[in-house]
């Protein structure tokens, strides 16, 4: 890992100090106080916040924009970047201008299917993959060097991030895939939202027989549940999404009325329960559309206040 | 083989509303096989398109045709005089068929009537899917003769994105994860190991992003 750099939410993992992230998705237009009020409603619950890069194939105000957005608002961002739009030229010439306006933080994604989005007949791009923006991000940073070779003038040295999702298929696999991405550049990983428990007990076993948890900081995703409904959808209809019965049985189990408290407890267990496993470095936690509830969330996890870092 | 799929039959009828005279022109060697093209799909085309002109009034001469391969001169020639007789060339072979018909006769229109789809294979009876994209630099050794360039919707090199769930593909249930296909397939080998090593970004000069390619085999040039 690079100690160089200057990201905030570096300095909290490397003191060792347990890391909140949250999520403000970018708004469906060019008004950034959208974003000012998300911002707003995030600040000092979280050491930093990930900028989501036209999520669900959706045309959104650009990550590096409403990352700038939320720097002027007080808050760290984590510049998500995905790979389905722009190729590599774009991508290095994104990451460059990110750091030139102070962007320390970068999550390398594939980025959701096309298909998936507003405008399906689009062309993606896929030039290169996930695990090949991590490198190239890493090269650009430790040997100051762009795809070509060329010496940069200005090295961006950024705090890498990539994604697992350890309930996904097929599931031994998923312990290489990750090996692979510390390999090729990541400092820290998010996982994909977690309520089976006991599956990402194993993966996490099993990473840490493969110590990489000492390679790598991993952050917990969580994401609070508003109803029933929302469980059974995204059982059901978002991808590489893995939620056990017993936890749609249990927000079946209340009045409609009391259902988003009944997410937010579960929410809470959930984040208690994951600083007990070995390896964990911090919570990712997605309240989509949910800001205002993130600092209640944080707050009876105890993991309020933020530790101070110079 | 490369697949193709008929166009409709009313799409093609306007293309070829202009035109009196009409060759209809099968190839068969791939799109026979895919039931596009061939001599049997010329014929039962030929007989919709002048069953549908009659019924509105209108008398064209449909005439049909059909040579082994619209791709190679050898064969193209032998429709050379049907060519010169007719208003227009409905060509039934593929991209690559319709364009050589159109550079060998420079006076008549060429107009397709198939949409050539890809390369691929005959899964099962009617079933095609598609198998290779033709990127001009081959790694199927490394992925155990399964292509992820071709079938990850993703194209990616490194593994499979976090949609992979139950063997199958996240943008669509019916589409085989190429992933779990290469994984499954290179532990039945013995040679996962293939999956551990960074795979760097792929060089995508050989493929179409090149520019259209030309293949030149100097010890075949005479």
């Amino acid at each position: 890992m690079n100690l160089e750099s200057p990201s905030r939410l570096q300095k909290i993992l490397s003191k060792g100090e347990f890391a909140v992230t949250a999520e403000c998705g970018p708004p469906r237009g060019a008004n950034p106080d959208v974003v000012l009020k998300k911002a707003e409603l995030l600040k000092g619950c979280a050491d930093a916040v990930n900028i989501t890069d036209n999520q669900t194939a959706i045309v959104r105000m650009s990550s590096i924009s409403a990352s700038v957005h939320v720097m002027k608002a007080g808050l760290e961002p984590v510049m998500q970047m995905v790979v389905r739009d722009r190729n590599r030229i774009a991508l290095q010439s994104d990451i460059l201008g990110a750091w030139s306006l102070g962007i320390k933080n970068i999550l390398c994604l594939s980025g959701d299917h096309q298909t998936f989005g507003s405008q399906p007949e689009a062309l993606n791009v896929f030039d290169i993959d996930s695990m090949n923006l991590l490198r190239l991000v890493k090269d650009m940073r430790d040997e100051g060097r762009d795809m070509s070779g060329f010496e940069l003038d200005g090295p961006p040295r950024m705090f890498i991030g990539a994604a697992a999702n350890p309930f996904a298929d097929p599931f031994e696999y998923r312990v290489v895939r990750l090996a692979k991405k510390i390999d090729a550049g990541a400092d820290f990983i998010q996982t994909q939202c977690i309520y089976n428990m006991d599956r990402f007990k194993k993966w996490m076993k099993l990473i840490n027989e493969e110590g990489l948890t000492e390679k790598v900081y991993i952050l917990a995703g969580v994401m609070p549940l508003k109803s029933a409904g929302m469980a059974r959808y995204m059982k059901n209809k978002v991808a590489g999404m893995d939620i056990p019965d017993d936890i749609i049985k249990r927000m079946e189990g209340v009045p409609k009325e009391k259902a988003a408290q009944e997410g937010i407890s579960l929410c809470i267990e959930q984040i208690a329960e994951l600083r007990q496993i070995k390896g964990i470095h911090g919570i990712h936690l997605m309240a989509i559309e949910w800001e205002d509830k993130v600092k209640g969330i944080v707050e009876k996890a105890g993991l309020y206040p933020r530790p101070e870092i110079d | 083989m490369i697949v193709g799929e008929q166009k409709p039959v009313a799409e093609i009828k306007s293309i070829i509303e202009p035109y009196k005279k009409i060759l209809i022109l099968g190839c068969n060697t791939c799109v026979k096989t895919c039931f596009a093209g061939g001599e049997d799909e010329v014929a039962v085309l030929g007989s919709a398109l002048r069953l549908a002109f009659k019924k509105q009034g209108e008398n064209k001469h449909i005439e049909e045709f059909t040579i082994e391969r619209q791709c190679e001169d050898e064969f193209i020639h032998e429709a050379a005089s049907r060519i010169a007789e007719n208003d227009a060339v409905l060509s039934l072979a593929c991209g690559a068929g319709v364009q050589a018909i159109a550079k060998r006769f420079a006076n008549v229109p060429v107009l397709p009537g198939v949409n050539t789809t890809f390369i691929g294979i005959q899964e099962s009876q009617g079933v095609f899917t598609e198998e290779c994209c033709g990127c001009g630099n081959c790694d199927l050794a490394i992925f155990g003769g399964i292509c992820p360039v071709t079938r990850c919707a993703k194209k990616l090199l490194n593994g499979p994105c976090g949609g992979s769930q139950n063997g199958k593909c996240e943008v669509n249930p019916d589409t085989d994860c190429a992933w779990q296909l290469i994984i499954d397939r290179l532990t039945r080998l013995g040679q996962l190991d293939n999956l551990r090593a960074y795979i760097p970004p792929k060089n995508w000069r050989t493929g179409l992003a090149g520019g259209p390619r030309k293949l030149v085999r100097e010890d075949h040039i005479i």
